[in-house]
């Protein structure tokens, strides 16, 4: 683990003394001239790339350390090698002419090319190292020593992720010439080291022993990356590293002739990812055949040699990728050969989906291979991760084969959220398919928006993880249809959370839970009494009960988990989804769905779960939006006026609730007006206006219940304003409010009053109250001032040239400058 | 292909002040993506110190990733002692950071953490490889790094015998090239390993 001595050896890296290292470079040197290369000059190499790395800023090595390091590349021995190539990576590439690499390379080996991969400045650079590789895959001799290819492949990978369009269209041939050769035609025997015979017969009637598969019995069919052997050959290897890189070939290759291969690239991907096409069905059902003694790969192998490179590399492809799907079914003798079949088969799905986006024909070939794969592996949870490419595919070419897909999404949106929720890469790549292809899924799957309170349950389990994921996914699960609920289940996300928590404790742990602090929760939760409350929280679609009556009881009895991490976590994403959830809303709601949503708002601001900081946050959220809605959409404030009236007219959310009742009160006083909404009547602005008189004249009359503390100025002045406002466009609650002000001035010409502790605060108080009362004397003006016309509010000039303010300041500027 | 390779600290060590990560060894495949987008000039000394600042930005990232999910688990990571190699593997926390386009990297990128104790093992990838596998590789990488590191130990050796790391990596992950590998051509790989650390 990590000590004080390697914490000191990384400052004494950093700050080693320009002289110290001068003299150190020269030892260096001195020690490079020799011919033999012993124990100290690997120490001291290492010591070098130490000293280079602690740093972020680049050192300059001496021109003679750097020849010397360069030459070292090419050293027979590999512990050179690599140290050369480390430290040469962590320095400048040379400038100019002075010292080309790729021109002063004898023989590419791994760590050289590492080194210039490192160090490509340009894509010329990069050309002219891939010419490089490709001439040695060209004069292909099998002497040497057995990696001498197999570094190439990777090599290529990676240009290929950079500059795909280094490869020309010749190259692309010979590669994928080459990639068929590698891929279908390896050796069947087993490479070197491998003997059948006894001690007792010479290597002469030595047979050639052939590989086995994973359960140990003789291959019958071309090689793959599940073969096993006591060796392996040198295409064997290279079998390996073509089926690694095979993927992202098929994926980029297309992209190389044309033009703007970058964004092409991102096409393809995601092309190959949600693309999908509308067919015939054809029944192409080969897996009767599986059974029989001739594999089912080689006997459905088409006549495939006429066909043209690429198209024959996509076949060969195809025909692996079958292979390896069905040698995944035999039982390995191995635990990581299991953990390998598994990532074949992803590997193998997601080939088959690009060569299908690809080549439409193959959609028929391959689909009885992946159905009677999804059928093998539905029941069966572990292989979760490998189902998702499934989907993929299904989601892909499913409608062109008119497959029914409906098991597919039971699976995808109901069994893995509700028992893989704590599995962090099934949760990752489930939320990431759902990403890629959400229109799709928009589209064709219409359970996709009703799972949401099953998929909530990866944000319930490990917010932090996923929270970006949900950022971009919760906008397509709003609808207008589920939105209420989904702002219910979002407010209850950490009692979600906490019943997650509960459900793996109640399965992990025994029923009598001797020692350990018992939770009254894990009682509640496995009592049948609360079993449907907790039933609800773990629901996987929406629309299935409510339990809004008993949410009280459920906060209750989890009220020991406010403290759980993994409960404050999630709390702590609450008020990020919130602000998403009501920016999509603003842009879908209707109404109904408006009227519904205040009504929602004001009814969850007492009921959740109680944490403090939960609860403030969600106050703020809440506040903000009901805000923005009604500027949006003023008509609400009269639709909704009664239930807006009965939370305002409420004096004990002044104290419980002081943020939101601010903002209801303001847009009271702001939107109860004949000038937004014809229906407001004199009858509404009178009502509104005695109840706010009746709060104000309460809290303003006595001292705060106990416990709590007083209320803050800025809900007194609010209210003072709204009643004012009101007043001013129904001009006989004018003497009403001039007398409530003018009491107040009296009341607070004492000194100290019990509802307010501060004293300037009181101040401020008083003198908004005086500047009403004048500002009341004058109805009209007050008028105009309260309740400004749109014109004034929302001014225009800027748009109207001769108008305009700036132009109007700048023509005062140029007079005044000129004198 | 994997972008980058990385170990560094993940929880405060007493070396450390609370909240700093140590990046002990980082290894990047192939050049920045930067270098090649003709718009930005930047020169090489540049490049290096960006390249440098994404893999701090990385190792930030998964380090509060590895804090969190160890919060919230409720389980302290347990203490294995040199030797243990297979146990500290075993009982390690493991994850999946999602890094998005432009933070730190130009493409989205999904970052795979393994925490054994304090320190954090992390396999940069592009988002459309085989998690799987590099799961796997992962795991294994880990593995050869704890033993032939002895990095469960007191030693500075991750500083000091970096270049095993390297041999490792392109052997196990050569340029970045994740690699199917069943247990007869990993042992045989693992000979090679084996036959390099004797050195």
């Amino acid at each position: 683990m990590y000590s004080h001595g390697s914490e000191s050896l990384i400052k004494q890296a950093r700050e080693i003394q320009e002289s110290e290292l001068q003299r150190f470079y020269g030892r260096l040197v001195k020690l490079l001239q020799g011919k033999e290369f012993g124990r100290e000059t690997v120490d001291s190499l290492q010591r070098l790339q130490l000293i280079l790395t602690a740093t972020k800023y680049t050192r300059t090595l001496p021109a003679e350390l750097q020849r010397r390091l360069f030459s070292l590349l090419s050293s027979p021995v590999e512990q050179l090698q690599v140290l050369s190539s480390a430290v040469l990576r962590e320095t400048l590439p040379p400038s100019g002419k002075e010292l080309n690499y790729t021109e002063n390379i004898g023989q590419l080996n791994t760590h050289t090319a590492a080194l210039l991969l490192s160090q490509a400045v340009s894509r010329a650079d990069l050309s002219s190292l891939c010419a490089l590789v490709l001439r040695s895959l060209e004069s292909r001799q099998s002497e040497g020593p057995v990696h001498s290819l197999t570094h190439t492949l990777p090599i290529l990978n990676t240009v290929l992720t950079h500059s795909p369009e280094c490869l020309s269209e010749d190259h692309l041939t010979l590669l994928s010439k080459k990639l068929v050769d590698w891929l279908r035609y390896a050796s069947i025997t087993q490479g070197g080291g491998a003997s059948s015979g006894g001690f007792f017969i010479g290597p002469r009637s030595r047979q050639p022993v052939p590989i086995a598969e994973l359960d140990g019995t003789v291959s019958g069919d071309f090689f793959t990356v599940l073969c096993v052997g006591q060796g392996f050959t040198e295409d064997q290897w290279m079998n390996v590293y073509s089926f690694s890189m095979l993927h992202h070939w098929l994926l980029t290759y297309h992209s190389v002739s044309s033009g703007n291969a970058a964004a092409d690239i991102a096409n393809r991907l995601q092309l190959s990812l949600s693309l999908s096409h509308s067919h015939s069905f054809l029944n192409d059902d080969r897996s009767e055949v599986e059974g029989s003694v001739v594999s089912m790969v080689s006997a459905t192998s088409s006549s495939s040699r006429l066909l043209p490179p690429k198209e024959r590399l996509r076949e060969k492809a195809f025909q692996y990728c079958l292979r390896l799907i069905e040698q995944s079914d035999r039982m390995a003798q191995k635990r990581t050969d299991a953990d390998l079949q598994k990532a074949c088969l992803v590997e193998a799905v997601c080939i088959l989906n690009t060569v299908c986006v690809e080549e439409v024909s193959l959609v028929y070939r391959s689909f009885p291979c992946v159905k009677a794969l999804f059928g093998r592996l539905n029941s069966d949870l572990t292989f979760a991760r490998v189902l998702l490419p499934v989907a993929q595919f299904y989601l892909n070419h499913g409608e062109m084969v008119a497959v029914d897909c409906e098991s597919v999404w039971k699976l995808v949106f109901g069994r893995f959220p509700a028992e893989l929720y704590n599995d962090p890469f099934l949760a990752h790549e489930l939320l990431r398919f759902l990403r890629l292809n959400l229109q799709n899924l928009q589209l064709r799957v219409p359970q996709y928006s009703r799972s949401f309170p099953n998929l909530l349950k990866f944000l319930a389990w490990d917010s932090p993880a996923v929270v970006d994921d949900f950022v971009d996914l919760l906008p397509s699960l709003v609808t207008t249809d589920t939105a209420v609920e989904l702002l219910h289940t979002l407010l209850d996300l950490p009692c979600l959370s906490a019943t997650l928590v509960l459900q793996l404790r109640a399965t992990c742990s025994p029923i009598s839970e001797a020692g350990g602090q018992a939770l009254h929760s894990l009682d509640a939760f496995r009592s049948t009494k609360f079993r449907g409350l907790f039933l609800y929280l773990l629901r996987t679609e929406a629309g299935s009960g409510d339990t809004i009556d008993r949410l009280s009881m459920l906060h209750e009895l989890l009220a020991e988990a406010a403290d759980w991490p993994r409960v404050a976590h999630c709390a702590q994403t609450v008020p990020v989804m919130l602000h998403i959830f009501f920016n999509t809303i603003i842009t879908i709601a209707d109404e109904k769905l408006l009227a519904s949503l205040i009504l929602a708002m004001l009814e969850r601001s007492t009921l959740l779960l109680n944490l403090p900081i939960y609860i403030k946050e969600i106050h703020r959220v809440f506040s903000c939006h009901l805000l923005r809605l009604c500027k949006l959409h003023p008509y609400v404030v009269v639709d909704q006026s009664h239930v807006l009236l009965e939370f305002a007219g409420t004096t004990a959310n002044v104290y419980s609730k002081e943020e939101i009742y601010t903002h209801v009160v303001w847009v009271l006083g702001e939107y109860l007006s004949v000038s937004r909404d014809s229906r407001c009547s004199v009858k509404l602005i009178t009502s509104c206006f005695e109840s706010l008189e009746a709060v104000l004249f309460e809290i303003t009359s006595s001292t705060p219940p106990p416990g709590t503390a007083c209320p803050t100025p800025r809900v007194i002045t609010t209210l003072m304003s709204a009643l004012a406002k009101l007043a001013s466009r129904s001009h006989d609650l004018i003497p009403r409010v001039s007398l409530f002000l003018s009491k107040l001035r009296t009341v607070t010409r004492g000194g100290s009053v019990t509802w307010c502790s501060d004293e300037e605060d009181l101040v401020a108080i008083v003198t908004r109250g005086e500047e009403l009362w004048s500002l009341l004397k004058t109805p009209g003006v007050a008028q105009s001032v309260l309740t400004p016309p749109p014109h004034v509010t929302t001014p225009q000039w800027h748009r109207d040239t001769n108008m305009s303010m700036p132009l109007q300041l700048r023509t005062l500027t140029s007079l005044t400058h000129s004198q | 292909m994997v972008r980058c390779f990385l170990i560094h600290t993940v929880c405060p060590v007493s070396a450390l002040s609370p909240g700093e990560t140590r990046v002990l060894y980082s290894r990047v495949f192939g050049p920045d993506d930067g270098v090649l987008d003709q718009d930005r000039d930047l020169n090489p000394e540049e490049t290096r110190i960006l390249l440098r600042e994404k893999v701090a930005v990385v190792a930030r990232q998964v380090t509060s990733a590895v804090s969190l999910s160890r919060e919230a688990s409720g389980r302290p990571p347990v203490e294995a002692v040199p030797g243990e190699e297979a146990l500290a593997l075993q009982e390690a926390s493991s994850g999946v950071v999602r890094l998005r386009a432009g933070d730190p990297f130009s493409q989205e990128m999904s970052a795979l953490w393994l925490g054994v104790q304090s320190l954090g093992f992390t396999l940069v990838c592009e988002p459309h490889e085989n998690l799987l596998l590099a799961e796997g590789t992962l795991r294994s990488l880990t593995r050869h790094c704890l033993d032939h590191l002895h990095m469960l130990g007191q030693g500075s050796e991750v500083l000091l015998r970096s270049s095993r790391i390297d041999f490792l990596l392109s052997r196990l992950l050569p340029h970045g090239q994740l690699l199917f590998l069943n247990h007869r051509f990993a042992q045989s790989l693992e000979k090679e390993v084996a036959a390099y650390m004797a050195k």
